[in-house]
C-alpha cells in the first residue's frame, strides 16, 4: 500500500499492523456483542431473560477494567521501546542542513551543494537533517521514510533516516504555513552510492560549507574579536563544539548547533562566564544559510590552534 | 411500567398553568426570557445557523478536493474555508451543542428544579455567545481568516494577512459564554437538586453535564489567555512567540492544547450522557455499572488535563515529555473503553427497541469505538510521527466529534423532541435519517484513514494524484452524510406543525423530566418532587425487563 523506503519504515509498519489487528479484534468483539444482543434481546423476542447472577456486575467490571488497562500499558511499552531505540541518531550520519521558508525547502550538503525542494541522498547511508525555519513553523515529512519533524524558527530541530531503496519520494510540508502550504512539496531522490558520488562531483565548485563559513567568519568581522590578534577579549572558538561552557549566571551549556546558533543571533541570551557581553547580535545580518556555514566552519576548528 | 418516582409529591395548585411555549409568544418575550427551556431553544436556533455555515464550508472543501489541482477556490480561499469550518464547528457548534441546548433544557428538569441557579446569567451567556458569533461572522465577511482553527504562532501573529484579530476576539468572547454556562450548571447541580436526589441518584446525563462544566470552567480561561497573547503580539507587537525577540513559538502550542485537549471532552462527555439515557430507556434496562460510569467520567475530566502534549510529538518537545504524554494518553483510553463495554453490557438481557434515538445511540457506540481505537495509534509516539498532520488525524477526530458527538446530539434531539415541542415525529423517517447518517459518515471518513496512512497531509489544497480515488470516495460519502443531516429538517419541521400531540412520557422513560407534561409548564413541574429511587429503574433489581413486561401485560384487559 505504501512504499517502505527507510530502515525505520518496516518497524513502524510492524507497530501499525499490530495495532490494526488489535483494533479489528476489539471492533469485532464490540460489534458482535452489540449486534448479537440487539438481535437476541430485541423487544418481544423469545430469548430467556433470567436474572443476572449477583457477581456479574462487579467482577465483570473489574475484569475488563484491568484487561483494558494492561492492553493499554502493553501497547505503550511496545511503542515507547521503539521510540527510544529508533530515534537515536547514528554518529557517522551524513549531515544535511535544511532551511524552510514560506514556501520552499532549501537543502544544503556538507560539501557545499545546494538544492531547492529536492534532496539527493545515497542509499544505505544514515542522513541527519539539521533544520530551521526563516519564518513560520513548517514540518519536514517524508511518508515513505515514516519521518516527520517540525521545523521551527529560531532553533534547530533534528531528524534522521537511512534510505533503503533507490527512487524518488514525496517530501511534504506537514505543518500549515499559509497560502502555498500545499505547494511546499518536493522530492527526495535516493540513488545508489556510485550514482550519488557521480552526482555530487558535479557541484563542489563553491567549496565546502565549512570553507564558505571561513570566508563569512572574516567578512562578518567575527575574526576581529575571536581571531588570534584581536584586541577585544573574546573566547576562543577553537575546539568549542561538543564541550560544556560555563555561563555567567552559573551553570553550564552544552555547545551544540542550537547553542552556536543562539550565540550568533542572540548573544545576550547566554553569556560565557568571565567575558563582558560586547558581542553584537547578527540577527538580520547573517542569514540562516550563513549561520549554517559558520557553524560548519566552527565545527572544523581543532582545539589548540587559534583561528 | 415503572413505579412513579414522584410518589409522595404534594400537589401544588389546582388549575394547570400553560406550557412554557404559551407563556408569552412575542419575540420580546423570547429575547428577555430567563426560562432555561427557552434559552435552550434560543441556543438551538443559533447553533443550527452556525452548523449550517460550517457545513457549507465543509461542502466547499469536499467539492474542491474531488480533483488534485485547484478548481474553483484559490489557495487562500481554500485555506479560509477549512479555517472557517474548524472555528465555527468547534466553538460555535460542538462546544455549545449538547450542553447549551439539551443541557439547558433538561438539566434542571432532571434534578427536579424549576430553573438553573442563575437564570439571568444564563440569558447573558446567550447574548455573549451571539456577540462572539457576530465577531466571527464579521471576520468572515471582512475577508476571512486563514490560520486554521489552531491559530498556531508565529504564523498567526506575524505572517498571516487575514483577519486573525477579529476571529480570535470572537472565540475569546464566546469562551465566556461557555464559562457562564459551566458555572451555572455546577451551581445548579449543587444547590437545586430535589429532595432525595442524592449524587448517586443523578442520571448520567446530569453527571455528564457536571463534569463537562468543570472542564469548561477550568480550561476555557487558558484558551482566553492564549488568544489574548496572540492579540498582544499581532496588534501591539509585544514579543511573546517571535523567536527573533526571544519569544517561544512553542509556548502557544502548549497553552492552546492545554485547553483544546480538554475541549475534546467538553464535546464528548455530554454525548456520553445522552447515549446513556437513550440506551437504558430503549433497552428497558438499568445502566450496567452506574458507579463505574460516573467514575469514568470524573477520571476522564481530570486526566484530560494532563495529556495535551500528545499533539506535539513532532513539535520539538523533549523525547521524555513525549513519552510521559504518551503514557497518560494510553491511561485515559481505559475509562473510555469502560464506558463502551458498559453500554454494551446494558443491552444484555434487555427488551431492545430500535427507535430512531436508539439507532443514533448504537451508531455512536460503533463510531466512538473506532475513533477511540485510532486514538491509540496517535498516542504511540513512533506511529504518531508518521500519522500526525495527515488525514489520519482528520478522520480520527471526526469519528470522535462528528461520528460520536453529533450522532449523540441528533439522538438526543429526537429522544427529547416530544418533551421539548410536545409533538411526535415520524419514527420511520427518523430511522431512515439515522441510518443514512451512519453510512454516510463512514463513507466520508473511513477513506481518510487510508489516505492519511499513505501520507496525505491535511490542509492541502493541491495534492498528488495518487490520493484522488480516496478523496473522490470521501466527497461522495459527504453527499450521503449531508442528506442525513438535511432530512431531519423536513420531518421535524413538519412535526412541529402537523405532528401528533405527544403524551407526557411517550418512551416510558424513568427520568424526572418525563414526569411532567409535554411541553412542560414554565416552572417545569406542577407539584413538588421527592425522589426516593435510583435512576434507570426500568425493572426492579431482582427481576428482568422481561418479567416486568409480562407482569405489565397481564394487568391490561
Ligand atoms: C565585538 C566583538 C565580537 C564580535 C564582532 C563577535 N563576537 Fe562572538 N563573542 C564576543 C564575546 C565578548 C563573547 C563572550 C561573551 C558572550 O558570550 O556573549 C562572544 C561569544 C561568542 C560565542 C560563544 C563562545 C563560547 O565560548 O561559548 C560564539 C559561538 C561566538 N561569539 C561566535 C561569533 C561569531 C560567529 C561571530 C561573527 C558572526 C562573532 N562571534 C562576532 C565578541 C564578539
Ligand atoms: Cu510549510
Ligand atoms: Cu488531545
Amino acid at each position: 500500500m505504501m512504499p517502505e523506503a527507510s530502515t525505520l519504515a518496516p518497524r513502524i509498519d510492524h507497530l501499525f499492523f499490530a495495532l490494526v489487528g488489535l483494533s479489528l479484534v476489539i471492533v469485532l468483539l464490540v460489534g458482535c456483542l452489540v449486534a448479537g444482543f440487539a438481535v437476541r434481546y430485541r423487544r418481544g423476542s423469545k430469548a430467556q431473560r433470567g436474572q443476572l447472577p449477583k457477581w456479574i456486575t462487579r467482577d465483570v467490571e473489574l475484569g475488563w477494567t484491568a484487561a483494558t488497562f494492561f492492553v493499554a500499558i502493553f501497547i505503550f511499552w511496545f511503542a515507547a521501546s521503539m521510540q527510544t531505540s529508533e530515534f537515536e541518531i547514528p554518529n557517522n550520519a551524513m549531515e544535511i542542513h535544511v532551511v524552510a521558508k514560506q514556501w520552499m525547502w532549501k537543502l544544503e550538503h556538507a560539501d557545499g551543494q545546494r538544492e531547492i525542494n529536492t534532496l539527493h541522498v545515497p542509499v544505505g547511508v544514515p542522513v541527519r537533517l539539521v533544520m530551521t525555519s526563516q519564518d513560520a513553523i513548517h514540518s519536514f515529512f517524508v511518508p515513505a521514510f515514516r519521518i516527520k519533524q517540525d521545523v521551527l524558527p529560531g532553533r534547530y530541530t533534528e531528524t534522521w533516516f537511512q534510505a533503503t531503496k533507490p527512487g524518488t519520494y514525496h517530501l511534504f510540508c506537514a505543518e500549515y504555513c499559509g497560502t502555498d502550504h500545499s505547494q511546499m512539496t518536493g522530492g527526495i531522490v535516493v540513488m545508489p552510492p556510485a550514482a550519488f558520488a557521480r552526482w555530487s562531483e558535479g557541484a563542489a565548485a563553491q567549496g565546502t560549507l565549512a570553507a564558505q563559513g571561513a570566508v563569512l567568519f572574516r567578512q562578518l568581522g567575527c575574526s576581529g574579536c575571536h581571531g588570534k590578534s584581536a584586541r577585544v577579549r573574546a573566547p576562543s572558538l577553537a575546539g568549542l563544539y561538543g564541550t560544556r561552557q560555563p555561563m555567567a549566571g552559573g551553570g553550564f551549556r552544552q555547545v551544540d548547533e542550537e547553542y552556536l546558533h543562539d550565540s550568533i543571533e542572540q548573544p545576550q541570551k547566554d553569556i560565557v562566564a568571565g567575558y563582558t557581553p560586547v558581542m553584537p547580535s547578527y540577527q538580520g545580518i547573517a542569514s540562516e544559510g550563513d549561520i549554517i556555514r559558520i557553524i560548519a566552519y566552527l565545527k572544523t576548528l581543532k582545539a589548540g590552534g587559534r583561528q | 411500567m415503572n413505579s412513579d418516582p414522584t410518589r409522595g409529591g404534594i400537589p401544588e395548585r389546582g388549575a394547570e398553568p400553560p406550557s412554557y411555549l404559551r407563556e408569552g409568544t412575542t419575540v420580546r418575550s423570547w429575547l428577555t426570557t430567563t426560562d432555561h427551556k427557552r434559552i435552550g431553544i434560543l441556543y438551538a436556533l443559533a447553533i443550527t445557523f452556525f452548523f449550517a455555515l460550517g457545513a457549507v464550508a465543509a461542502a466547499l472543501i469536499r467539492a474542491e478536493l474531488v480533483t488534485p489541482s485547484g478548481d474553483f477556490l484559490t489557495n487562500d480561499e481554500y485555506n479560509q474555508a477549512f479555517t472557517l469550518h474548524g472555528i465555527v464547528m468547534v466553538w460555535f457548534f460542538l462546544v455549545p451543542s449538547i450542553p447549551a441546548t439539551l443541557g439547558n433544557f433538561l438539566l434542571p428538569m432532571m434534578i427536579g428544579a424549576k430553573d438553573v441557579a442563575f437564570p439571568r446569567l444564563n440569558l447573558m451567556s446567550w447574548y455573549v455567545f451571539m456577540a462572539g458569533g457576530l465577531l466571527a461572522l464579521f471576520a468572515i465577511l471582512a475577508g476571512g481568516v486563514d490560520t486554521g482553527w489552531t491559530f498556531y504562532t508565529p504564523f498567526s501573529t506575524l505572517y498571516s494577512n487575514s483577519h486573525v484579530l477579529l476571529a480570535a476576539l470572537g472565540v475569546f468572547v464566546v469562551g465566556f459564554s461557555s464559562i457562564a454556562t459551566g458555572v451555572n450548571f455546577i451551581a445548579t447541580v449543587h444547590l437545586l437538586r430535589a429532595r432525595g436526589m442524592t449524587w448517586m441518584r443523578l442520571p448520567l446525563f446530569v453527571w455528564a453535564m457536571y463534569t463537562t462544566s468543570l472542564v469548561m470552567v477550568l480550561a476555557t480561561p487558558v484558551l482566553a489567555m492564549s488568544l489574548l497573547l496572540v492579540v498582544a503580539e499581532r496588534a501591539f507587537g509585544l514579543p511573546i512567540f517571535d523567536p527573533r525577540s526571544g519569544g517561544d513559538p512553542l509556548l502557544f502550542q502548549h497553552l492552546f492544547w492545554f485547553y483544546s485537549h480538554p475541549a475534546v471532552y467538553i464535546m464528548v462527555l455530554p454525548a456520553f450522557g445522552v447515549v446513556s439515557e437513550i440506551i437504558t430507556c430503549e433497552a428497558r434496562r438499568r445502566i450496567f455499572g452506574y458507579q463505574f460510569m460516573v467514575y469514568a467520567m470524573v477520571v476522564i475530566a481530570v486526566i484530560g488535563f494532563m495529556v495535551w502534549g500528545h499533539h506535539m510529538f513532532v513539535s520539538g518537545q523533549s523525547a521524555f515529555a513525549s513519552m510521559v504524554f504518551s503514557f497518560l494518553s494510553f491511561v485515559i483510553a481505559v475509562p473510555s473503553a469502560i464506558k463502551v463495554f458498559n453500554w454494551t453490557g446494558t443491552l444484555y438481557r434487555g427488551q431492545i427497541r430500535f427507535s430512531a434515538p436508539m439507532l443514533y445511540a448504537l451508531g455512536f457506540i460503533g463510531l466512538f469505538t473506532i475513533g477511540g481505537l485510532t486514538g491509540l495509534f496517535l498516542a504511540s509516539v513512533p506511529l504518531d510521527v508518521h500519522l500526525t498532520d495527515t488525514y489520519f488525524v482528520v478522520a480520527h477526530f471526526h469519528y470522535i466529534m462528528v461520528g460520536g458527538s453529533v450522532s449523540a446530539f441528533f439522538g438526543g434531539l429526537h429522544f427529547w423532541w416530544p418533551k421539548i415541542t410536545g409533538r411526535l415525529y415520524s419514527e420511520r423517517l427518523a430511522q431512515f435519517a439515522a441510518i443514512s447518517m451512519f453510512f454516510g459518515f463512514n463513507f466520508t471518513f473511513f477513506p481518510q484513514f487510508i489516505m492519511g496512512t499513505m501520507g496525505m497531509p491535511r490542509r492541502y489544497h493541491d495534492y498528488p494524484p495518487e490520493f484522488q480515488p480516496w478523496h473522490v470516495m470521501s466527497s461522495v460519502g459527504a453527499l450521503v452524510l449531508g442528506f442525513g443531516y438535511l432530512w431531519p429538517i423536513f420531518y421535524l419541521g413538519w412535526s412541529l406543525f402537523r405532528g401528533e400531540r405527544a403524551p407526557a412520557n411517550p418512551h416510558g422513560a424513568t427520568g424526572l423530566e418525563w414526569q411532567t407534561r409535554s411541553p412542560p409548564p414554565k416552572d417545569n413541574f406542577d407539584r413538588l418532587l421527592v425522589v426516593d429511587q435510583e435512576p434507570y429503574l426500568y425493572h426492579p433489581k431482582e427481576s428482568t425487563p422481561d418479567e416486568v413486561e409480562q407482569a405489565h401485560a397481564k394487568q391490561k384487559p
